[in-house]
């Protein structure tokens, strides 16, 4: 087992940096950088906006650059932003907590969603119940979520009026207010990426469950005269939630990613709305940074994966 | 109506023996506008020295105005006015630090931290043009409780003039000299005569950094310093909490140096999103009180207004969009670049070509159907301050002229209908940046083109390609590898000096200044040259404007520009809000007098 991850280990690493070079070459060859806005400005001579390039390091060469953001890195500094001029490390945390927040809680909603209803609509395959369900769900993640969120804005915020659809970080309200504030905020972000996500797993559980359903211990179960409930959540979700872990396991890197889209239509502070606001701005550190942080999650969680399908089914052995 | 004429009048009214609205209806009779009348009654220091662009202020009292919520789709990452790269920065960097004086929306100067306004009256501005002593408020304190004096005004010019500092502001600060006469006198010394004295230490790239908190950060090591992100300044709102790309929160300063402001107890700028969804917030549900730079178009607002919560603010400065006409020719290649200024263009080099080309661009309908209140159509390139717009232009779109002109000048239909001369065709690239109006002005264009034998090939570039300063890309506005193209050019500043350098002949874009240089339709022109320096030593303001107004003719004249539309700023706010805007200067430059009416 320790053999197995030390190798696994091993291996991240020059996919790490195969990743890193990627994002680097793509960056530097791409066009524009971030004293563009400066470049129409009249006022501003061209020998300024050189000045700047020069005193932020743009214009040496793309390996020379490359390397010294690597050995930079391997110390543990991230870079500064060009834009903020604060540390990169500075500038992901501070965003991090809203993203934990709003997307984690919309990744429980989708769960509360997809694990009752899937399961019910497996247990009752091809029922009213199933069948409305699973037209539901397929509208649910037909529908991007750059849709539903203008659609939720256009019906509870401009027709109905019940909610913002700015989302602020720092509320003036204290004490229950300010919890009741937080909700009305959050209600719909949280539940456009839960519903979306919720639509998906929601498939997949059901078809788990109803893989399960079939099989011989089940039907050896009912036979023992044991109640539809027990069956059900003892012999049947037992089972088939394994694989549904490790799809969960799968999407936790995008927690911490962030919503792009999402966070962008309501405003929602988080590390995707940093990245689209670094890219926009040819903040090249900041888009290096979060996009490392990415990679590295999804590699972490991988393994991570890996290792828990092994803990939860134990036939499968490392070596 | 000649110079003597306008400077008898002008001395008439000085003396009082002519009424100020006299003068007005005199010039209006000769075609000038009464807002330029005034002004020039203004540079003349024959008017009242307070700007007139800035609205009274009626609170009587300070504070108790509640929260004033601002939204920016572009959120603000900086709060160093002197780093600030885009005008979200600047903007949110104003409300907390304030310059000596700043540019009211009718392009005059409104003082701030200054005690008065410099001019030849009083003392403050030299004969010769080589000096102006700013003097100074009493008693303006930092947030801090520190004096504010000379010595703060002094250190910005050390600050923003060191290379090793790296600041945006540098280009203002590098030629002068500063010096402290007393502890609220400074005066700026500039090398030669400079009519446009009102650079450093005003508007945005002269807002004034405390000196004690700053010192030790004025090296290489600037970028450390934690009042980049932590301001103390001397404006009427004091720093709260700052998270870079979200939001800006601010509370009353209750020592500020004005009297009865600011209104508002605490202020919160929140950014990101999108333009529509930001003009939704204010117009229809009404959640912010004020929506930053909205280029959305105007249907849309009119349909947000319908909801009668807030209104659409448009105010006027000097950004234009026009057309370039190739001086040079660029499809042949001569050293290895192209459009250089060794060639000349086979089409355009005719006047004829280019008189056709500027009357088949139909502005109005333009303006009606793409733009609306955002792009009103204009027939001069330099529009504002109205003392600087030239009476002397028409525009007139007329398809059948142009055929006549251009049957006339001997460029025939060939059979598929595209006219030539001499093996020449009419057949251009026309090109710009991606973006929706942009594109539809382009097919109204080529539309109208085609019907007076004209092929136009449209081209679209992606605007971070166009606009980016990138040396090894072919297809950037600079390098202008096209027959036509078109954009926004910004005008900053109230004062045309640089706008206008953008003709001058030392300015053509080549490969040997990387075409770096601002004039990018490379036309040459001698009169244009000799005008331009004059203005840049003329300190006779009347005179200045009429310098100016030549220049603009002749470039319109020549038909190498084509003046498209006007681009003020559109933003929105709520309809109780009354707040001071500035085409001129930024957007809060003068938040301390915004107020709500109850």
């Amino acid at each position: 087992m320790t053999q197995y991850l030390i190798r696994r280990l091993l291996i991240a690493i020059p996919s790490l940096l195969g990743i890193s070079v990627v994002l680097f070459t793509v960056l530097a060859l791409a066009p524009g950088d971030p004293f563009e806005e400066l470049a129409t400005n009249p006022a501003i001579p061209p020998e300024v906006r050189a000045n700047l390039r020069a005193s932020l390091g743009i214009d040496d060469p793309i390996w020379q650059r490359y390397f010294s953001w690597l050995f930079a890195m391997l110390r543990g500094e991230w870079g500064y932003s060009f834009v903020s001029r604060i540390n990169v490390d500075q500038l992901i945390l501070q965003r991090l907590p809203v993203t934990l927040v709003v997307i984690g809680a919309s990744q429980v909603v989708a769960l509360a969603i997809a694990l009752p209803v899937g399961v019910y609509a497996a247990t009752r395959p091809y029922s009213v119940f199933d069948q409305i369900a699973n037209t539901l769900a397929f509208v649910g993640f037909s529908l991007p979520t750059f849709f539903t969120g203008l659609l939720f804005i256009l019906l509870f915020s401009i027709y109905l009026d019940w909610l913002p659809f700015v989302y602020r970080t720092e509320l003036s309200e204290t004490g229950w207010r300010w919890w009741w504030e937080q909700l009305r905020q959050s209600i719909m972000p949280v539940m456009v990426l839960g519903l979306f996500q919720g639509a998906a797993w929601t498939r997949f559980v059901r078809s788990a469950v109803l893989d399960v359903i079939r099989l011989d211990h089940v039907t050896t179960a009912r036979a023992k005269g044991l109640p539809e409930s027990r069956v059900t959540l003892r012999h049947v979700v037992r089972n088939a939630l394994i694989p549904v872990v490790t799809l969960v396991a799968l999407q936790m890197p995008i927690v911490f990613g962030g919503a792009i889209v999402t966070e962008q239509i309501f405003r929602v502070p988080g590390v995707g709305s940093l990245l689209i606001s670094a890219i926009l701005a040819n903040d090249t550190p900041v888009i290096m940074a979060v996009t490392f942080v990415f990679a590295g999650l999804v590699i972490f969680f991988n393994l991570l994966a890996d290792i828990l399908y092994g803990w939860l089914d134990p036939r499968i052995s490392y070596r | 109506m000649t110079e003597d004429d306008l400077r008898q009048m002008i001395g008439r009214v000085k003396r009082g023996s002519l009424s100020r609205r006299g003068f007005v209806r005199r010039l209006a009779a000769f075609g000038l506008t009464a807002p330029m009348a005034t002004q020039l009654l203004a540079i003349a220091g024959a008017a009242p020295a307070a700007a007139q662009g800035v609205p009274e202020y009626r609170p009587a009292r300070r504070g108790g105005g509640g929260q004033l919520k601002l939204l920016y789709w572009q959120a603000s990452t900086l709060l160093n006015p002197h780093f600030a790269v885009g005008t979200t920065n600047q903007d949110a960097s104003r409300t907390f630090y304030e310059p000596l004086a700043g540019w009211a929306s009718d392009g005059t100067l409104h003082p701030i931290l200054a005690a008065e306004i410099p001019s030849v009256e009083n003392g403050g501005l030299a004969e010769d043009g080589r000096s102006v002593t700013w003097k100074l408020k009493r008693g303006v304190k930092w947030h801090d409780g520190q004096d504010f004096s000379a010595d703060d005004v002094v250190f910005n010019w050390e600050y923003n003039r060191n290379p090793a500092v790296a600041t945006v502001s540098s280009g203002s600060y590098r030629d002068i000299n500063v010096v402290k006469l007393d502890d609220h006198t400074v005066r700026v010394e500039f090398e030669k005569p400079t009519p446009f004295w009102a650079d450093a230490f005003v508007a945005s790239r002269g807002t004034i950094i405390p000196r004690h908190l700053f010192r030790d950060y004025a090296g290489a090591n600037s970028r450390d310093a934690p009042t980049n992100l932590r301001p103390v300044g001397t404006g009427p709102y004091r720093f709260v909490s700052f998270a870079p790309g979200d939001t800006l929160r601010g509370e009353l300063n209750p020592n500020y140096h004005r009297d009865n402001r600011p209104y508002f107890d605490s202020f919160e700028i929140k950014g990101g999103g999108d333009a529509v969804s930001a003009a939704r917030a204010v117009l229809q549900t009404g959640d912010f009180d004020y929506a930053w730079n909205l280029q959305v178009e105007d249907e849309i607002l009119k349909r947000l207004e319908a909801a009668n919560r807030g209104r659409v603010n448009i105010v006027e400065g000097g950004n234009i969009e026009f057309i370039q006409l190739n001086v040079t020719n660029p499809h042949e290649e001569v050293d290895g670049e192209r459009s250089s200024i060794k060639t000349t263009h086979p089409a355009f080099s005719d006047p004829a070509v280019r008189q056709a080309m500027a009357m088949l661009v139909d502005k109005n309908s333009i303006q009606q159907f793409i733009y609306g209140r955002g792009g009103p159509a204009t027939s001069n390139f330099l529009n504002n301050p109205p003392r600087f717009r030239s009476p002397n232009t028409r525009s007139e779109f007329s398809i059948q002229k142009a055929n006549e002109i251009l049957d006339q000048a001997g460029w025939a239909r060939a059979r598929d209908g595209i006219r030539a001369k001499n093996g020449v065709r009419l057949r251009f690239v026309f090109q710009t940046s991606v973006n929706a109006p942009r594109q539809r002005t382009q097919a109204i264009i080529k539309q109208a083109a085609q019907r007076a034998g004209i092929d136009l090939e449209l081209k679209s570039v992606t605007g971070s390609v166009f606009f980016s300063s990138d040396v090894a890309n072919p297809d950037t506005y600079t390098k202008f590898y096209a027959d036509m193209q078109m954009y926004t050019t910004t005008m900053p500043q109230a004062d045309p000096q640089l706008f206008m350098n953008q003709y001058t002949s030392w300015e053509v874009a080549t490969r040997e200044n990387s075409w770096q240089g601002r004039n990018i339709v490379r036309w040459r022109n001698d009169e244009y040259d000799a005008a331009f320096r004059q203005s840049e030593a003329e300190l006779d303001p009347v005179k200045r404007a009429a310098l100016f107004i030549r220049m603009n003719d002749l470039i319109v004249g020549s038909n190498h520009v084509i003046p498209l539309i006007s681009r003020p700023l559109t933003s929105a706010s709520l309809n109780n809000l009354r707040h001071v805007l500035s085409a001129w200067d930024n957007t809060t430059w003068l938040l301390g007098d915004w107020y709500r009416e109850t």
